[in-house]
C-alpha cells in the first residue's frame, strides 16, 4: 500500500513509520505544522510543532529513507482545535484537543488529503490495537493506551489508519528506535497541549478570554465563598487553586462541582457532591460497528487515562445516557465517554460520545 | 531521474570537480609566504584573473566569497555602510519587490536595525521592472539614496530585467547600482562594465561549480564596509582563508559557462520551448508566468490553477522529477511566492505554482518523464485542493 506516515518528531511516530516500511508499504512522511509562525515557537520537547521537532521527523525520515514533506495545517488546526478549545471553556466545558486533533485534522483533513493524493492509508504512533478485524483496542501498554483519544474515529476513518505500535510497550518501542539508529529513542515524551508551549493553560486562556471576575458559592449553604478572574479557567472535580475566602462551614475541602457561564458562577462543594451515577452523552460514534439495538453492558471511560467503570449504555433522543455500577467523581461536560467491551486480545473499542453532563 | 531544478543547483561540471580534486590535493594557504603558499596564490590569482576576462572586469574587481548570500549581503550592506559614512544623508536603499531572500532580507534588516528608509521599485505582470519607475525614485529622492539593487534575472519566474538601462538610471544621479546576477552567468550574455553596474553577484553552483564559493565582482572606486573581520585577504573587504579548491574549481565554471553560452542558450531554451508547448497541451489551463521573451532560457514557470504546488511537487516527486515549488520556511512549508505576489498574482495563483529548470545535463528524456506524469498528478492535485473549501 502507498501509505502516509504522520511524524511528529516524536519516538513513536518514528518507529510506527519504521515498521510500515519494513512491512513492505510504500511510505512517504509527513510532518503537520500546526503553528501559524513555528518560528516564534519555543524549541524543546514540549510542543508538537517546533522546528526541532520538525527536524527530528526530517532525521528519522532520512534514516528510514522515506521521502519526507512538511505539510501546512495550521489553519485548520487553529480553527478546529484551538479555537474549539477556547471556545468550549468559555461555555463551562472540559475539552481534550488531542481528541478533537484526532477527529479533525489528522484522521479527517490530512487522511482526506492523503487519500486525494492517491494514499491509501495513514500511519501514526498512536499506542492502541487496530487489527485484521477492524476492532479498535487497547494497547498492551495500558499507561499508554491512546484509543480513548481514537474512539471519537468512525468505521470509515478507522479503515484507512494503521496503528503499529499497539502490540508494543513503551519501552519497547524506545529500544527498537535506538536498535534502528533514530535519535529521537530518548526523546522525552510530550504531555502538555502542544500549543500551550509554556504549559500555562490558564495563562492561554486569559490571554485570550480576558478576565471575567465572578463568584465561587458552595453549593451546600449557597453562600459566596470566594471570587475568581473567570469561570472558564476551573474543571470539574478541581480541588487545587480555588483561593476560598473562608473555609466551608463542614471545614473540609471543597471541589468545583459545576460552571455556570450565563452567570460566570463557579459553585463548589465536598467530595461527594461530585459523584455522579448516570451520564448523558451526545454525538455519539459507533467505532466498533453498527449503532446498537438496545442498552449494552460494557465499561466506560470518562477522561483521558482516568478509571473505568462498568455500566449500562443506552440510547435516547439526545445520544445516549450511561448508568454507572458505581459512582464516579468529577465527570466534566466536554470530556468523551468511551465505552469498551472486555476482551482479553485487547479491550474492545464499542463508540464514543461527548458528555453533556 | 528527471533533475528539473537547475535554478536550484547544478550538477559539477566534470572539469570543475576535477580542477577542484587536484587542488584540494595539494597544501597551501594563499596568505603563506613559502612555496607551497606561493603556489596556492598563483592559483587564486590565475583564476581571479580567468573569472575578470570572462565577466568583463579587471582581476582587482574580483572579491571572491562564501557564495551568493554573502556577495549580496556585502554589496547591499557593504555599500550602504560605506556610503552613509561617507554622506550622513544617505540612508535610503532602493530594490525591487522580487529580489531573492539574500538581497531581500539584507534590505529588511537594514531597515529595522540600521534606520535604513527602502523605496521598493514594483514590477509589472511578467514580474518587469520600469527604469522610469527608478528615475522618479531617484528624481524624488536620489540625494538620500546609498545604493541601489535589483537582480539581472529573477531565480522564480526567470525574468530578464533591463540591467543596463536600471544601471544608466542609476549612474545619472551617481548612486552605486548592485545586481544579483547569479541565475544570469551563464545562461544570458553578462558583462560588468559594460553593464554599467558597480557591484555584481555570481555563485558557482548554479553554473556548473563548487556550492559555498562565489564572487562580489566591486567596481575599483566603490566602496564597501566589510561584513567580516579579519585577515582582509580580499581587497580588506573581505576576510577570511581562501579556498582555493574552490575559487579554482569556480573559475573554471565560470568560464565554460561564459564561454558556452551562446550554444548553451540555443540548446536549453530549444528544449525548455518544447517543454513548455507539451506541459500547455497536457493541462491547457496552465498559466506560464513570467516575460515571455525576456527569460532565462533554462526556466519554465507554470501555476496550475485548482492545484496546491507542494501536492504536485510531492506527486511528481513520486515519479522520479525534481521541480520546486518556490522557497519554503525554516520548518519547511511551502511559502506562497513574494515574487508572483509583486507581480499582482492572488494568494491560490501564487501558491498553486511550480517552477521547472533546465540546465547543461538536462535532455529531452527529462521533459518526456515530466509530460508522462504530470496529468495524473495534475489531476491528483485537483482533488486534493477541492478539499480546502471555505467555511
Amino acid at each position: 500500500m502507498r501509505v502516509l506516515a504522520a511524524m511528529s518528531g516524536g519516538v513513536d511516530s518514528a518507529v510506527a513509520a519504521a515498521r510500515a516500511v519494513e512491512a513492505g508499504h510504500d511510505v512517504t512522511g509527513v510532518h503537520l505544522a500546526l503553528a501559524r509562525n513555528p518560528q516564534t515557537y519555543r524549541t524543546g520537547a514540549r510542543g508538537c510543532c517546533t522546528l526541532e521537532d520538525s527536524r527530528d521527523a526530517r532525521r528519522a525520515a532520512d534514516v528510514l529513507g522515506i521521502p519526507f514533506y512538511v505539510w501546512d495545517m495550521a489553519d485548520r488546526f487553529h480553527e478546529d482545535v484551538v479555537d474549539d478549545f477556547v471556545a468550549e471553556y468559555a461555555a463551562g466545558r472540559t475539552p481534550n484537543p488531542c481528541l478533537r486533533c484526532n477527529e479533525k485534522i489528522k484522521f479527517a483533513a490530512v487522511l482526506d488529503r492523503a487519500v486525494a493524493l492517491g494514499f491509501d492509508a495513514v500511519v501514526t504512533g498512536h499506542h492502541a490495537r487496530l487489527g485484521p478485524d477492524g476492532l479498535l483496542r487497547r494497547s498492551v501498554d495500558a499507561a499508554k493506551d491512546q484509543s480513548y483519544v481514537l474512539a471519537v474515529l468512525t468505521r470509515a476513518q478507522l479503515d484507512r489508519s494503521i496503528f503499529p505500535l499497539g502490540d508494543s510497550t513503551k519501552a519497547e518501542v524506545r529500544a527498537e528506535a535506538a536498535r534502528r539508529g533514530l535519535a529521537v529513542a530518548d526523546k522525552p515524551d510530550s504531555h502538555d497541549i502542544c500549543f500551550i508551549a509554556d504549559g500555562d493553560t490558564r495563562g492561554f486562556l486569559s490571554q485570550r478570554l480576558g478576565e471575567a471576575p465572578g463568584e465561587v458559592v458552595d453549593a451546600l449553604t449557597g453562600a459566596v465563598v470566594g471570587s475568581h478572574t473567570g469561570a472558564y479557567q476551573y474543571t470539574v472535580g478541581q480541588r487545587r487553586g480555588l483561593h476560598l475566602d473562608r473555609p466551608a462551614p463542614d471545614g473540609r475541602p471543597r471541589y468545583v462541582l459545576s460552571i455556570t457561564p450565563k452567570t460566570n458562577t463557579v459553585t463548589v462543594g465536598p467530595a461527594e457532591a461530585l459523584e455522579v451515577a448516570e451520564v448523558r452523552a451526545a454525538r455519539p460514534v459507533w467505532t466498533g460497528g453498527a449503532r446498537p439495538d438496545g442498552p449494552i453492558e460494557c465499561e466506560v471511560q470518562l477522561r483521558a487515562h482516568g478509571d473505568v467503570v462498568p455500566a449500562t449504555v443506552s440510547l435516547d433522543a439526545d445520544g445516549l445516557h450511561a448508568d454507572l455500577r458505581r459512582p464516579v467523581r468529577g465527570v466534566a461536560a466536554g470530556q468523551a465517554i468511551v465505552a469498551y467491551r472486555p476482551d482479553p486480545a485487547g479491550d474492545v473499542v464499542l463508540g464514543s460520545a461527548t458528555i453533556t453532563g | 531521474m528527471a533533475y528539473l531544478d537547475h535554478a536550484a543547483t547544478t550538477p559539477m561540471l566534470d572539469e570543475a570537480l576535477e580542477a577542484y580534486v587536484a587542488t584540494a590535493r595539494e597544501v597551501g594557504n594563499a596568505s603563506s609566504l613559502h612555496a607551497a603558499g606561493r603556489r596556492a596564490r598563483r592559483r587564486v590569482e590565475e583564476s581571479r584573473e580567468r573569472v575578470a576576462a570572462v565577466l568583463g572586469a579587471r582581476p582587482s574587481e574580483v572579491i571572491f566569497t562564501g557564495g551568493g548570500t554573502e556577495s549580496d549581503n556585502l554589496a547591499v550592506k557593504g555599500i550602504f555602510w560605506a556610503r552613509r559614512a561617507a554622506h550622513a544623508e544617505r540612508v535610503r536603499v532602493v530594490s525591487s519587490a522580487v529580489e531573492h531572500h539574500a538581497v531581500l532580507d539584507a534590505v529588511d534588516w537594514l531597515a529595522g536595525h540600521e534606520g535604513a528608509e527602502v523605496g521598493w521599485l514594483p514590477v509589472d505582470a511578467a514580474g518587469r521592472l520600469d527604469p522610469e519607475r527608478l528615475r522618479a525614485e531617484l528624481a524624488a529622492h536620489g540625494d538620500r539614496v546609498a545604493v541601489v539593487t535589483a537582480m539581472w534575472a529573477n531565480n522564480e519566474v526567470g525574468t530578464v530585467q533591463p540591467v543596463a538601462e536600471l544601471a544608466a538610471v542609476a549612474a545619472e544621479h551617481g548612486v552605486p547600482f548592485h545586481t544579483d546576477a547569479i541565475q544570469a552567468v551563464g545562461q544570458v550574455p553578462v558583462d560588468f562594465a559594460a553593464s554599467g553596474v558597480a557591484a555584481l553577484t555570481v555563485t558557482g553552483h548554479k553554473l556548473g561549480g563548487p556550492t559555498g564559493v562565489g564572487a562580489l565582482l566591486l567596481a575599483r572606486d566603490v566602496a564597501a564596509t566589510p561584513l567580516l573581520h579579519g585577515g582582509g585577504q580580499e581587497r580588506d573587504v573581505r576576510s577570511g582563508t581562501l579556498d582555493t579548491a574552490g575559487i579554482v574549481a569556480f573559475a573554471v565554471a565560470v568560464e565554460a559557462a561564459v564561454k558556452g553560452q551562446q550554444e548553451y542558450a540555443a540548446r536549453v531554451a530549444a528544449l525548455r520551448d518544447d517543454l513548455v508547448e507539451r506541459v500547455r497541451q497536457a493541462v491547457p489551463e496552465v498559466v506560464f508566468n513570467g516575460d515571455p521573451t525576456d527569460r532565462l532560457p533554462g526556466n519554465a514557470h507554470f501555476s496550475f490553477p485548482g492545484c496546491e504546488g507542494d501536492a504536485l511537487l510531492l506527486l511528481l516527486d513520486a515519479q522520479g522529477i525534481a521541480c520546486s515549488t518556490g522557497s519554503a520556511c525554516s520548518a519547511g512549508v511551502a511559502q506562497p511566492s513574494h515574487v508572483l505576489l509583486a507581480m499582482g498574482a492572488d494568494d491560490d495563483r501564487a501558491r498553486s505554482s511550480l517552477r521547472f529548470t533546465l540546465g547543461h545535463t538536462s535532455t529531452r528524456a527529462d521533459v518526456d518523464a515530466l509530460i508522462a506524469a504530470l496529468p495524473a498528478a495534475v489531476e491528483r492535485a485537483r482533488r486534493a485542493a477541492a478539499l480546502r473549501t471555505p467555511r
